[in-house]
């Protein structure tokens, strides 16, 4: 793989990013509790060649508040269960990853590391996980096991001022060393089928991971073998000091949200002086594609109306040609971005522009591959399959 | 006449799954369940069922390594699966004790949207600290709380399921109203759960995914008579299973529900062969091969509670008696095999006198001989026997053999019990209530 070419990824998340995306003309609202849906969301993207899709999750109904439910009737309200979601479309996809958005507050650490090595296994080691924890007292409420205050006004929030975000992020960080641990607890070679002694498996080559922390406790090793990847890919949202701290402690791929290129160069200088373990670094953004900016422009406004307010993102939202995007993912590739994670404004319209024409247009410029050049995620991505942490280990 | 139910049992981690024969496939790759998943549904079954079990198996202290070891997320698995099936419902076996009901309702209200209505849950649960070592909550529940948690976990989740009703859901563009305002608005306080909010998945085609109980115990018994939609059960003889069947279908009347409405359905294993003589032949081997020399004592260790490492497999029984113990067994994380260890040393040791028996010869006398043996047109008459004298309602199969096990079975009883008019020959439902004649399917 060239080292010139771009990493490019889709978010899907219901009709689109936008609040209003449903009621375009183009969304199919009544299909989105359907898997041929997502199926044909997925196959878009595979068609573009993409190295992955992410699929949103939370442990609470969509709201446009900060915390709690709005009442609303005009957005989309209700989603799946992201990983089983994934599983549902990975038989009928062949070569993109998929990573399905998992919470690390409310669940169990064991279960995340089953199901998403579970996942690796039913797409043949194209599983990821966008790591994601849950702050709000409304989630909490929905499981009734610990006490979350409630946050301030929004524009008082910042992440570092509350204590319980440096517990739930300090939590989240030992939930992926857990979960790395578990995917590490069988050695490849585990499994031996020895009839000569009468032993399925070498349980010399099975690993307590032994896990002891403030918030939990595991003690391995997995139920489920090692995945094909070894090591599915674990990838994070980040905004702010806090979140880069957390991502370099275990995180493959870090998604970032900077609104031009400066602050993208600040946020790469950033995370690669607090160390650790390096993650590529992608940025967000929401796209509005259209063949003249104009369209895009007043597809953007008409959305805004339809919807009662002007929509805002933690991410810049671009609204333009295809042939623009592309100078613009070029341009901040120079601040060190290897590459990005574009959120859709409205499904299909602005993923099949990404594929159909964005793509084309990075190819003409050398800065995307023409086809899948590895059967994995993690492959696509250039990263080897590493050994067990535990390999040759005795314990 | 009564309709056959059949279920596909994936291969469980545990000597009844041979993995020394050369037809042994991984007990892991996707492809042994979409093997199998299709079998089932070639042969119209019912569901496709995945056992569970949360920690590896021990045995003094090491763990267990003679048996299949290593499987899926069940949920996750079925989820792949509904993308190579049509009709075949598909259930996985939840242990709630390790569970919050917000997150497992979703995950299977998920899996019923993504599978066309073809999900179920048997739910099961433990109050074993060894399993609990793996989990947040740990092993915190006393033995007597087990059943009252997992009932107030059924309900809960229940009440989950219907915080959205079917009209909540409207997404017409042309209004702009996409969901009614209290969609998914629940609040459960209970003795287990104090939880509330909103509940964030549409209402899920079966309404209530198919639920199953697996226990025979009284407390299971009564459990899976209030609670549940089939109980998973292990009485293997015809008289055995008329007891039970009585015994359960009258406690579901007594909690007010038509006798109907729970399927009685025991887990068994069968040999076939072109002949009865040939199918007693298969049997016998395929017995050889679930108890290797290893395994026998190993077996027998479970019952003495001892180590039994320097003893002949095919030597005589032990002399020195079982150990009998309040302290917690040498065995964890696995069904004790007896509960009461002298009565069946005893009992073992008259056999292995009278019919001049090894260690390894008598467990394979006395532990998990088939349930069903025999040429094709045996097989399908006992089974079919079994239904219509109300021994059961049909039969969750486990075959020994990942991931070709049912394929002999599917090509050769089935179209027997098709020909009796006892099983489908094509789906006409679309559901597993549906399938199963249960209320709310389709």
């Amino acid at each position: 793989m060239s080292a010139a070419h771009l990493h490019l990824s889709v978010a899907l998340d219901g009709a689109g990013w936008h609040p209003a995306a449903w009621r375009d003309p183009a969304a199919s609202p009544k299909d989105l509790f359907t898997a041929a849906y997502w199926a044909g969301l997925v196959a878009e993207a595979e068609q573009g060649r993409l190295d992955f899709v992410t699929i949103e999750d939370t442990v609470a109904l969509q709201t446009s508040r900060l915390d709690g439910p709005d009442g609303r009737t005009d957005q989309v309200r209700g989603r799946f269960d992201a990983v089983l979601l994934a599983s549902r479309i990975a038989p009928l996809s062949r070569s993109i990853g998929l990573v399905p958005t998992v919470t690390t507050t409310h669940t169990e650490p064991f279960h995340v590391a089953s199901s998403l090595a579970t996942l690796d296994y039913v797409s043949g080691g194209r599983a990821g996980w966008r790591v994601q924890l849950s702050g709000r007292r409304s989630e909490a409420a929905h499981f009734g096991r610990r006490e979350v205050p409630e946050l301030g006004p929004a524009q008082a929030v910042a992440l570092e001022d509350y204590a319980i975000y440096h517990e739930l992020f300090g939590e989240a960080g030992d939930v992926v060393e857990v979960v790395r641990r578990l995917w590490d607890s069988w050695e490849d070679d585990a499994v031996i089928r020895d009839v000569a002694t009468g032993r399925f498996v070498d349980r010399e080559k099975l690993h307590y991971v032994d896990y002891e922390g403030p918030h939990f406790s595991v003690r391995g090793p997995s139920i489920v073998p090692r995945p094909p990847q070894g090591q599915p890919l674990v990838t994070a949202l980040a905004h702010s000091r806090l979140p880069y701290e957390f991502a370099a402690r275990g995180v493959d791929v870090e998604y970032i949200t900077p609104h031009d290129a400066d602050q993208a160069r600040a946020i790469v200088a950033e995370i690669r002086e607090i160390g650790g373990v390096q993650p590529k670094v992608f940025a967000d953004l929401v796209v509005f594609l259209d063949e003249t900016q104009q369209a895009a422009e007043e597809r953007r406004a008409r959305l805004d109306e339809l919807d009662g307010a002007a929509y805002a993102s933690d991410a810049k939202i671009f609204a333009g040609t295809p042939e623009q995007l592309a100078d613009l993912l070029l341009d901040w590739r120079e601040t060190g971005l290897e590459g990005y994670r574009l959120r859709p404004a409205v499904l299909p319209t602005d993923l099949n522009a990404i594929t159909r024409t964005l793509v084309p247009e990075l190819r003409r410029r050398g800065a995307f591959r023409d086809g899948y050049e590895a059967g994995t995620l993690r492959g696509h991505l250039g990263l080897a399959r590493p050994a067990s942490r535990y390999a040759g280990s005795t314990r | 006449m009564k309709q056959v139910i059949l279920a596909a049992h994936f291969p469980g981690v545990n000597n009844q799954t041979v993995w020394s024969d050369p037809a042994s496939g991984s007990q892991i790759d996707f492809s042994s369940f979409v093997h199998l998943a299709r079998a089932a549904e070639r042969g119209r079954f019912d569901f496709f069922f995945l056992a569970d079990g949360q920690r590896l198996r021990e045995q003094r202290g090491r763990i267990h390594d003679l048996d299949v070891v290593g499987r899926p997320d069940s949920l996750t698995v079925l989820a792949g699966l509904a993308a190579v099936t049509d009709h075949l419902g598909l259930a996985g076996t939840i242990n709630a004790t390790f569970n919050e009901p917000y997150e497992l309702a979703r995950k299977l209200a998920t899996l019923d949207h993504l599978s066309g209505g073809r999900a179920g849950w048997n739910v099961v649960t433990s109050s074993d600290a060894f399993t609990g070592e793996n989990f947040r909550r740990g092993g915190y529940l006393d033995y007597s709380e087990r059943y009252a948690r997992a009932a107030e976990f059924v309900r809960t989740v229940r009440e989950l399921w219907d915080s959205w009703k079917a009209e909540d859901l409207v997404a017409d563009p042309a209004t702009g109203f996409f969901a009614s305002a209290n969609a998914g608005e629940f609040a459960h306080h209970g003795t287990f759960f104090d939880i509330e909010g909103r509940f964030n998945v549409p209402r899920a085609p079966q309404g209530h995914p198919l639920t199953i109980q697996a226990g025979d115990s009284d407390e299971g018994r009564e459990f899976a008579a209030a609670h549940a939609d089939a109980i998973f059960s292990r009485h293997g003889t015809l008289e055995d299973g008329k007891v039970f069947y009585r015994d359960v279908k009258a406690r579901v009347v007594a909690n007010g529900r038509s006798p109907d409405s729970l399927k009685v359905l025991p887990g068994v294993t069968f040999a076939l062969g072109d002949t009865d003589a040939e199918a007693q032949e298969n049997a016998d081997h395929v017995r050889r091969q679930q108890v290797s020399p290893q395994t026998a004592i190993l077996l027998l260790e479970q019952v003495w509670n001892r180590d039994l490492s320097s003893y002949d497999p095919e030597g005589p029984l032990p002399e020195i008696d079982p150990l009998v113990s309040e302290e917690e067994s040498i065995s964890r994380g696995r069904t004790r095999l007896t509960r009461d260890p002298l009565e069946t040393a005893a009992r073992w040791r008259a056999l292995a006198e009278e019919k001049r028996l090894g260690i390894r010869d008598l467990i394979i006398e006395v532990t998990g001989r088939q349930s069903f043996i025999g040429s094709p047109g045996t097989v399908a008459e006992q089974i079919n026997a079994f239904v219509q004298e109300d021994a059961a309602d049909g039969f969750i199969l486990v075959p020994h053999l990942v991931p070709a096990g049912l394929d002999e079975f599917v090509d050769r009883v089935v179209p027997l019990l098709q020909e009796r008019g006892v099983l489908r020959t094509e789906y006409g439902t679309s559901t597993l209530r549906g399938h199963l004649g249960l209320e709310g399917g389709a």
